[in-house]
């Protein structure tokens, strides 16, 4: 659900990118157009014909709300990735996870569902308690940072929610991660 | 799929002897299941008789021939009554080395199948039986012939009256739906349990092959069901503070043992289902998990990283006493015991690849059976020799297979469609 509608939303954000990039050079032929005269039909008959020119939309731009689901998955990040069969926080996902509980501080109504994920090579009731460490492993960081344990529930899909289909090496480097799912308090 | 009792009673008599059948002339023909035999022993049978005999003639010979211990040679047009001795040099000729013949009849709407087993070199009768039941009921009717003979010429339990429970998965890889399923171990009588609106995983059959254990995993948590599949009836164990999952009843089916995850550390727990009382049974840091019972009921081996990486441990089924018994290359998951007690088998990874294996429940004589991509979750026949597991291509969706305990007979699993988790049924009282 969460994921449907962040997607929706990126392909609305790039759309308008597409958009704001063919805007880019305006063509002058915006400012030839005049009031329509009462154009006489053409002769009909005749090759030549007059073409009106169209006005080229304005470019529109679109960010997420503040405090909306799409305003965290975008400019937040709602996603961080472990090595093989690992659960510590890394670096990178550090990071990400400080901009998590920074935007948890901001809106504290929020509640989070931290879904813990393997990669497919392993077996399932191994990589469900995986999943459950990774997903444990990031509440800790977060409570850490001063994000209330309240605020915050864990699960683990293990290997059967996989984000990418493919079956090697970069496919399993993204299964292998942590989702922050809002659940509930956003605006 | 819901049979009464009085409909899955088989009445099974032994026939007596045809007059005139000599004496057992010279040492009887039999198969070693040890020895995956490498060269399956040829026999034929020839439709039966009567209703159905043909339909039930076909189903002994697939069970059969599938097992890899035999091979069913067509009878052609040729037929064999069962109430004369058989012109056992046809069936040589053929290079028959056994044959099945048999009749069905209908007495008073039951049905009554009559069937003798032959050893045509000796022209010796080997066995003589005869089972009744409800006409619908010819499927097991075949199924029980089909034990009857595998049991008479390799000298162990056959396992062809019983069920298998599984994960039916559809979809693509990012929106899969699985939906516990149930078949027979044939492949005949599909039919799903659930609806696939939630993650269902871990199928596993009770002692009394009527009822289930499995796990539902969705988005707010996790619940272990118990699920009896002649009423219905469908239960939980109950909440638990985090996730719970792994179940597997003890063989005397007053247990179930399975994992609890809270904070992050999956501990082996079992719940006594009369009392509802649940025991902690380990209680260390590292992931425990994938209990299952020894069949005495007295052991537990589980799947635990304690050591650093996967690996098998076997423990006391009170709690403690738990020793590592995998020490091979790789990492080891989804171990089970054998019905016979004689193995644990088990999910292997290494090489990049993945293979179902067994060893002895001290973890000697390690054997590897499979391999492939991701070969994961073996369970027995209810015999011990045969296993069945499930096996995915890179990219593909999973099929369900068998090999035997020897690793040289495996095949794909009777059953067509995306498949994983399998469970077998003990045979079917």
């Amino acid at each position: 659900m969460t994921r449907t509608s962040a997607l929706r939303w990126l392909s609305l954000l790039s759309a308008a990118a597409i958009l704001a990039a063919c805007q880019s050079t305006p063509k002058p032929a915006a400012e030839t157009p005049k009031a329509p005269e009462a154009t006489a039909p053409a002769e009909s008959g005749t090759g030549a014909s007059t073409v009106q020119p169209v006005r080229r939309p304005a470019p529109v731009t679109g960010a997420p709300l503040p405090g909306t689901v799409q305003d965290f998955v975008i400019n937040v990040s709602d996603r961080v990735f472990f090595d093989v069969d690992q659960y510590d926080v890394r670096e990178d996902a550090a990071v990400i996870l400080e901009r998590q509980a920074a935007w948890l501080k901001r809106y504290p109504g929020v509640q989070v569902r931290i879904e813990g994920n393997a990669d497919e090579r392993g077996t399932r009731e191994y990589n469900i308690a995986l999943g459950s460490r990774r997903a444990s492993s990031v509440r800790d960081y977060l409570v850490g940072l001063g994000i209330s344990p309240s605020r915050i529930s864990t699960v683990s899909f293990g290997k059967e929610r996989p984000i990418d289909p493919g079956a090697d090496d970069e496919a399993f480097r993204r299964n292998r991660n942590a989702h922050t799912a809002i659940i509930g308090g956003a605006r | 799929m819901r049979m009464s009792a009085s409909a899955l009673f088989v009445a099974c008599l032994a026939l007596s002897g045809l007059a005139g059948v000599p004496a057992p002339a010279r040492a009887e023909i039999e198969v070693d299941v040890n020895r995956g035999d490498i060269r399956p022993l040829p026999l034929s049978i020839p439709g039966f008789s009567g209703d159905r005999g043909g339909d039930i003639a076909r189903v002994i010979a697939d069970n059969l021939g599938r097992s890899g211990l035999f091979a069913p040679i067509d009878p052609g047009d040729r037929t064999a009554e069962v109430s004369t001795e058989p012109d056992f040099a046809v069936w040589k000729s053929l290079g028959a080395q056994a044959l099945v013949n048999g009749q069905v009849n209908l007495v008073d709407g039951r049905l009554q199948v009559d069937f003798r087993l032959w050893d045509t070199f000796a022209g010796q009768q080997l066995l003589g039986l005869q089972f009744t039941s409800t006409p619908e009921n010819w499927r097991r009717v075949a199924h029980k012939i089909s034990d009857a003979v595998y049991e008479r010429l390799t000298g162990e339990k056959g396992y062809f009256d019983s069920r298998v429970v599984f994960v039916a998965e559809s979809g693509g890889r990012l929106d899969r739906t699985l939906r516990l399923a149930v078949m027979d171990q044939d492949g005949a009588n599909p039919s799903y349990l659930t609806d696939g609106s939630e993650i269902v995983l871990s199928p596993r059959f009770s002692a009394s092959s009527q009822e289930i254990t499995y796990m539902a995993l969705r988005p707010d948590g996790s619940a272990v069901y118990l699920l009896n599949l002649e009423t219905g009836r469908r239960e939980s164990l109950g909440q638990f503070q985090g996730m719970v999952f792994a179940p597997r009843f003890s063989p005397d089916g007053a247990q179930v043992a399975f994992a609890v995850e809270r904070n992050g550390n999956s501990d082996i727990w079992v719940m006594n289902l009369a009392n509802r009382q649940s025991r902690r049974l380990t209680a260390d840091p590292a992931i425990d998990t994938s209990p299952a019972f020894s069949p005495d009921g007295s052991k537990v081996v589980f799947n635990s990283d304690r050591g650093g990486s996967p690996q098998l441990y076997v423990m006391d089924a009170s709690g403690g006493g738990a020793r590592r018994i995998s020490f091979g290359q790789g990492r080891y998951t989804s171990p089970v015991w054998s019905p016979n007690g004689d193995f644990i088998a088990f999910t292997r990874q290494g090489g990049g690849q993945f293979h179902i294996g067994v060893m002895r429940p001290d973890g000697s004589d390690e054997r590897t059976l499979t391999s492939s991509y991701m070969d994961e979750g073996p369970t027995w026949a209810p015999n011990g020799r045969v296993l069945l597991f499930s096996r995915q291509e890179a990219g593909g969706e999973p099929r369900l297979w068998t090999v035997d305990v020897t690793g040289r007979i495996l095949k794909p699993a009777p059953y067509s469609g995306g498949a994983s988790d399998p469970a077998w049924s003990p045979l079917i009282n």
